[in-house]
């Protein structure tokens, strides 16, 4: 068990590295730099104006050592210019060259800057991730219930009505991007044309109070997506899972349905929509991402899309490994729970 | 000239689909009539569900064939006046032309962007998907056959870029500044060369042991594939006829880039299963090579599989296509693009809803379409 | 319903008729089936993969899915009609009055209760018992199927268990309520040879103890005669012949049920001088069954105007002595049953040549991790084979015979070049071959050692039609120069297998497993090897295929002076047709000898109890039972010393810890005859023969 996690946390360590380095490569090429120097600086801005906007900022510096700062296993650059003015990445207004760290990166709890919101991205990032985790915990509140409702009793009598009629609504929410049911829904639920105006279609003020009218909309615009797929998995392990002979076994010596289903079929049912749920929480990145975009909600999502428009570098590295952190550990839970309940791996 | 009322709204959508109408009545009479001739295909047509679902994909598909003739303007053309009209509005100045759908902010016809907007799903979802399946498949056969290093490394690959968020990694790679560094094209130079390594591949083996055949197939797969290689990858073409738009490649790059790796884990899968079977050691022990084994043994018979992952794929690169759209990402934007109409009507969503609801709706039901054939594929050839 | 003094049948059928309802219309699974259980009777049901004995169970159980209905007869439980049972009565008797055993012990299990939870299930539900009750019960029930340290397998998951252990479990939940009737759905064929005999010393044991009835479903008629005391043989739907043991075997009326015991090799068969006889045909399928009798279009006795027209119903066959003897055939009192088999060929004996074949301290090991998913960087080895020597020459059948885990597949693995040795030497004439892959092996030596697999639903590839398959094997051994060439060729294989040659145009899964079979065997001889490995070629097949697939596997041999490697778990099989066997267990070959040698005592003691657990279906043979302890042993993990030590049953004889310490050397009994045993001379040379014929005809 010990190694299979010390090996699992070295790929996932692997896995981070790499993907921050792309990201950080596809953010500081050259032409995002310049998108940078002009946004922060001056629209109008030379070419040579940008290169010394650059360079005075440590951006034109090679990558790797850039990206090795940003880690903080290299030293922060540092430069004094003709008027004797010490800047460098780790200084502070009033440090001087003695005063100053050398080291400030991710492995010193240091996430930078970010450009946009003039304001720490580690401080960002807990304030923002704390938004779309209100936002997150009640989608699955709604989710997870409802999809497995759905799907056991859908699969519970494969062919029968109930499973065809709950299999078509499996299947349509599935095909309704949140961007399309919100688009529906607040349509419906909040438009003057409709008048129904049960919800509001701004889940703005949801991020100081969260209401019913506030927050409806947004969880279920993006439960009802991610729903389908978990209900439609656990519908097909649950039909396979009853054609089981041991589901025979059990009716032929008397058990009665109800119990079939509870105490034989569910359990062995739910191992491989287990999985499924826990690899669904990265996809519902993408849905928080629309949904807090179309609802106006600033939470991570949001700040995302902000950050992505403005080539804010700090801002995005921090945002990936908060992403990618969020990936590999839902994947890891998803193995070692996997385990857990199927009692056929754990014990051999 | 009076608006059109409901009534008058569905009889004019109706009368422009015509040649669709026309166009399903003929595939579906001609399909049902041939439906114990043509295997699989065939036996869709006794599962209502794949029914329906063939249905609404041949509708969008015929749509878009037909663009031209069912739209009623231009998806560009702006009219005065026109602007966030309600559904049903008559033209002025144009005796019985009505906006059927209303107009949009920019005073365009939302029926007929709606209707040009499958146009531009339809080229780029099915070839992407089909790209990404050249590549998923491509790597996947070895990876799952091979297993070993091999797989180790392309696993790790493959699950590095899952790993990504989606929508971050489109907004790192569909911008113009990551085009000006030429980034997409390099892209496209390694991806779109895995279709003409897997059709060589899939020659060389087949005829290997008659290598006249086999030069003959080789040649022109080689020629046809280095040809559209040169124009689709690097716009150089030198008879002009494959060329792909900079920002259109980019988009394209991306989401077969992006679906690649899922379709690789499930080749794997398979192939990992089919590799265990008699017919497969039967293969080998006659000394056929590893490549013969796995694109003639063991894909052949992944193909069920396959095709239903195929028809759901092309659903999520449709939804994919319409997220790039409505985060602005599109491919061009004035294109009438389901996504990105969706993003320009939200804005005045509860005040004029109309230019945001028909692409919405569009979308969905092509998806959905999909999503039912495959659901009646897989349905049916379970069933033997 | 209660379990009062009944004394009754306790199981009635009377005409019987079952049918599946799908999408292509009704099809009939059973037809006009009778049958009669006594209390304390147990009631065999015979026939081939098809026939409908499961779904006659299934009616029984009231248990026929969706698609199934009961569509004529009735079907009485102790006097009352199922068909009036309602649901809560119906779960009522189902485990409590009636139980059922099944043929995948695995799968009939829930893999996530554990064994404890599952037996107790049982009482609680029929008898309202507390869980500790329960438990007790159980604890006691599993006691009684004689499983080593209960508390234990209680306690454990069924993955735990090996295949005869859940057996056994699924034999004491069906006993825990004590049952009234017993149906047991192939229960032992999941299992292996000396598995199965100790499942049926038990069944049989525990039915005459508790008095249950049974009714037990089987395709080996070898089985039935050990545990039944009636049978009824089945045929495409409809029960052919029904009576007791003794009428049935000794002196049938039906034609079927003679020609399946022709097409089943007994003692006294050979291969050239007394051959099987296979039944012609093939099995009707449910949609194309001819007009009046079913057998009919196979049947030798078959009369034109006869049986083909009209409903063909039991009838009685009187006799003295006769214990309700019924026969379905218009004919029955007319056919001359004593007359002698119609001749059939007999062949001449061939002559072995030169050695072709020659292996030599051959040795594989495999390198695993101990476990799949927290790999901890522990490595086992397992020896799936251990310093193998032996030859074989041309034209020669060599016999393999070795239960799962004996290492007969690796063996052939790596003579494919599918493997490679660890260590020792495999010699293709004078070519060593043992450590090269088949990637490195020239085109001849790749044709000249082929292989014939076990499943013929996996041995074609279900993607390319039958023709196209034998052409692509032509090509890679370069036969014939021009397409049309190597086209004919391959007709002329189909010809050599007795497939009509439409069949070149054929996808796989238009052909029946017999036939998939036919065209493995012409692609294993297209480039005229020298050696062809069969590996099980007809244990999947019903037993009338068997015969024919056998008798062409051998008819192709002869003409063609191939080495035939026969792997076969079956000693009836070998014995028919194997001129040398070599028994392996747990990677190691125990005996080796001619067939005659190997079936005749002195024995390993391994080969002693293989012979005496293989069910034989003949009255008139004895057989000294040994019945084995336990389980097969994981490769992963064997004993020390000889492999065999932890089952043996003459381990007694042997002074000393030998057994345990030392693994024995390969002695030579009698020229070509090789024991590995500690087992002194005397003892070997007092060995009694396993079985005897009690009285000749």
């Amino acid at each position: 068990m010990l190694t299979f996690l010390l090996k699992r946390s070295w790929i996932m360590l692997l896995t981070a590295l790499c993907l921050t380095a792309i990201v950080f490569f596809l953010t500081n090429i050259y032409p995002n730099l310049e998108k940078l120097a002009k946004t922060q600086g001056n629209m109008r801005m030379t070419d040579e104006q940008v290169e010394r906007w650059l360079g005075d900022r440590g951006y034109l510096r090679p990558m790797v050592s850039r990206y090795g700062e940003w880690l903080g296993v290299m030293p922060g650059w540092t430069n004094t210019d003709e008027d004797g003015k010490f800047t460098g990445r780790c200084v502070n207004p009033d440090d001087t060259p003695e005063t100053a760290s050398r080291f400030c990166g991710v492995l010193q709890g240091d996430f930078g800057m970010s450009t946009v919101f003039k304001e720490e991205v580690g401080a960002i990032i807990v304030k923002k991730m704390g938004l779309t985790g209100m936002l997150m915990l009640w989608v699955m509140i709604v989710m997870i219930p409802m999809a497995l409702i759905v799907g056991v009793l859908a699969g519970m009598k494969e062919g029968s009505r109930t499973d065809r009629s709950l299999s078509t609504f499996a299947i349509t929410t599935t095909a309704t991007p949140e961007y399309v049911s919100g688009v529906i829904f607040v349509v419906i639920f909040s438009s003057s044309m409709v008048g129904l105006k049960w919800f509001k279609g701004s889940a703005a003020s949801a991020m100081n109070e969260i209401t019913f009218e506030n927050f409806t909309l947004p969880v279920m615009t993006i439960a009802l997506y991610g729903m389908g797929y978990i209900a439609r998995m656990t519908r097909a392990s649950m039909a396979e899972v009853m054609t089981a002979q041991y589901i025979r076994t059990a009716r032929l010596k008397g058990v009665s349905f109800p119990k079939i289903v509870l105490k034989h079929a569910l359990r062995n049912a739910l191992i491989a929509p287990f999985t499924v749920i826990m690899l669904q929480f990265p996809y519902l990145l993408t849905g928080v991402v629309i949904v807090e975009t179309l609802f106006n909600y600033k939470g991570f999502g949001w700040t995302l899309v902000q950050a992505a428009s403005n080539n804010d570098i700090e801002m995005l590295m921090g945002a990936s490994i908060i992403a990618v952190i969020f990936v590999l550990v839902t994947q890891l839970i998803s193995d070692i729970g996997y385990v857990y309940l199927n009692p056929r791996i754990r014990v051999s | 000239m009076e608006q059109l009322g409901a009534g008058g709204i569905i009889a004019g959508i109706l009368t422009q689909f015509v040649p669709v109408w026309i166009g399903m009545v003929v595939i579906f009479a001609i399909s049902i009539a041939t439906k114990r001739k043509t295997g699989l295909y065939g036996r869709l047509f006794d599962s209502p569900v794949g029914m329906i679902g063939f249905g609404l994909v041949i509708f969008w598909v015929l749509t878009a064939i037909f663009a031209d003739l069912i739209a009623l303007y231009d998806p560009l053309e702006q009219i005065s006046g026109m602007k966030n009209k309600k559904p049903g509005w008559p033209v002025e100045g144009q005796e019985g032309m009505y906006y059927l759908l209303g107009g949009d902010a920019l005073a365009r016809d939302v029926f007929s962007r709606m209707v040009y907007g499958s146009l531009t799903v339809l080229k780029i979802a099915p070839t992407a998907t089909l790209f990404a399946f050249m590549v998923g498949v491509t790597l996947g056969l070895p990876a799952g056959y091979f297993t070993g290093r091999l797989d180790d490394g392309l696993s790790f690959l493959a699950n590095l870029v899952l790993a990504f968020p989606v929508i971050l990694l489109f907004y790192l790679l569909v911008t113009p500044e990551i085009r000006s560094t030429g980034i997409p094209v390099y892209l496209a130079a390694v991806l779109f060369l895995f279709p003409i390594v897997f059709l060589v591949v899939l020659m060389q083996t087949k005829f290997s042991t008659q290598p006249g055949k086999m030069w003959f197939w080789l040649s022109i797969v080689l020629v046809l594939g280095l040809w559209a290689y040169s124009g689709l990858a690097f716009n150089r073409d030198p008879f002009g006829v494959f060329s792909m738009d900079p920002n259109l490649l980019n988009i394209f790059v991306s989401v077969v880039f992006v679906n690649s790796p899922t379709v690789f884990r499930i080749v794997r899968g398979l192939t990992m299963d089919i590799k265990t079977r008699d017919y497969v050691a039967a293969a080998q022990t006659r000394g056929e090579g590893p490549w013969y084994i796995m694109l003639w043994e063991i894909l052949p018979n992944a193909r069920g599989p396959l095709i239903v992952d195929f028809c759901l794929r092309i659903g999520y690169t449709t939804i994919l296509l319409g997220t790039l759209g409505f985060f602005g990402l599109g491919v061009s934007p004035e294109s009438p693009d389901w996504g990105m109409t969706i993003n320009e009507g939200r804005k005045l969503l509860s005040i004029h809803p109309h230019p945001a609801l028909p692409p919405a709706l569009a979308l969905m039901s092509l998806v959905l379409g999909l999503n039912l054939l495959a659901d009646g594929l897989r349905e049916q050839s379970l069933k033997d | 319903m209660t379990k009062s003094d009944y004394d009754g049948p306790i199981l009635e059928i009377e005409n019987l008729s079952i049918s599946f309802f799908t999408r292509a219309g009704e099809i009939p699974a059973v037809m006009d089936f009778s049958c009669t259980v006594m209390p304390g009777e147990a009631m065999g049901l015979v026939g081939e993969s098809g026939c409908g004995k499961s779904t006659v169970a299934l009616g029984v159980m009231q248990d026929l899915g969706v698609n199934g209905k009961v569509v004529g007869g009735t079907i009485k439980f102790k006097g009352r009609d199922l068909a009036s049972f309602t649901p809560d009565e119906l779960r009522d008797i189902r485990g409590s009055e009636i139980a059922m055993i099944y043929q995948e012990p695995m799968a009939s299990l829930n893999p996530a209760m554990k064994i404890g939870k599952q037996l107790a299930e049982v009482p609680m539900i029929h008898e309202g018992a507390s869980y500790a009750d329960a438990i007790t019960l159980a604890l006691e029930m599993v006691e009684k199927v004689r499983l080593p340290d209960p508390q234990r397998i209680l306690n454990s998951y069924p993955h735990q268990l090996s295949g005869g252990q859940q057996q056994r479990i699924v034999i004491a939940m069906a006993l825990m309520s004590k049952p009234s009737l017993l149906i047991l759905d192939e229960p032992t064929t999941a299992l292996d040879v000396t598995v199965e005999a100790g499942i049926v010393d038990l069944v049989k044991e525990l039915g005459e103890t508790t008095g249950t009835s049974m009714l037990f479903i089987s395709h080996n008629l070898g089985l039935v005669m050990d545990t039944c005391d009636r049978l009824c043989v089945m045929y495409s739907g409809e029960a052919v012949e029904t009576g007791s043991i003794e009428d049935v075997f000794d002196h049938m009326r039906h034609p079927y049920t003679q020609a399946l015991f022709r097409s089943i090799p007994l003692p006294g068969a050979d291969k050239n001088a007394r051959p099987l006889v296979a039944i012609p045909g093939n099995f009707p399928l449910p949609h194309e069954r001819p007009p009046g009798c079913n057998f009919g279009p196979r049947c030798d006795y078959f009369v034109e105007g006869r049986c083909n027209v009209g409903v063909i119903s039991m009838s009685d066959v009187p006799g003295k002595n006769r214990d309700r003897h019924e026969s379905r055939c218009v004919k029955w009192d007319e056919i001359d049953w004593h007359a002698p088999i119609a001749a059939k060929v007999e062949t001449e004996v061939t002559e072995p040549g030169d050695v072709i074949l020659k292996i030599q301290d051959l040795k594989k090991y495999y390198e695993v991790s101990a476990s799949a998913l927290f790999s901890s960087g522990e490595r086992r080895v397992v020896k799936a084979n251990e310093t193998l020597s032996f030859e074989a020459r041309e034209a020669e059948t060599l016999a393999i015979v070795g239960e799962s885990g004996c290492g007969k597949s690796t063996l052939a693995k790596m003579l494919m070049g599918l493997e490679t040795a660890t260590d020792g030497a495999i010699t293709l004439e004078n070519k060593d071959i043992g450590n090269t892959e088949i990637e490195d092996r020239d085109t001849r030596t790749v044709a000249d050692i082929q292989m014939v697999f076990q499943n013929p639903f996996d041995t074609l590839n279900p993607s390319h039609k039958v023709g196209d398959q034998i052409i692509r094997v032509l090509e890679k051994f370069g036969v014939g120069a021009t397409v049309a060439e190597r086209n004919e060729k391959m007709l002329e294989l189909l010809d050599l297998v007795k497939l009509p040659r439409e069949f070149a145009g054929r996808m796989p899964r238009q052909l029946s497993g017999g036939q998939k079979q036919r065209v493995g065997i012409a692609r294993a001889f297209a480039g005229a090897p020298k050696i062809v490995v069969a590996d099980e070629p007809v244990s999947a097949l019903d037993v009338s295929v068997q015969a024919a697939v056998t008798d062409l596997l051998m008819e192709i041999q002869r003409v063609s002076r191939t080495t035939l490697l026969f792997i076969s778990h079956d000693l009836s099989i070998v014995r028919y047709l194997a001129d040398r066997v070599l028994v392996m267990y747990l990677g190691h070959i125990v005996e080796l000898g001619t067939t005659d040698q190997v079936f005749s005592p002195p024995y390993h003691p391994y080969t002693e109890a293989l012979l005496s657990a293989v069910p034989i279906a003949d009255t008139k043979i004895k057989k000294k039972r040994i019945v084995l302890d336990g389980d097969i042993p994981s490769a992963m993990n064997p004993p020390s010393g000889c492999p065999f030590q932890t089952r043996c049953a003459r381990k007694s004889s042997v002074p000393g810890n030998l057994c345990e310490t030392q693994v024995p050397p390969m002695r030579i009994l009698a020229d070509g005859h090789q024991v590995k045993c500690h087992l002194s001379d005397d003892v070997l040379e007092q060995m009694e023969p396993v079985i005897t014929i009690v009285a000749a005809e």
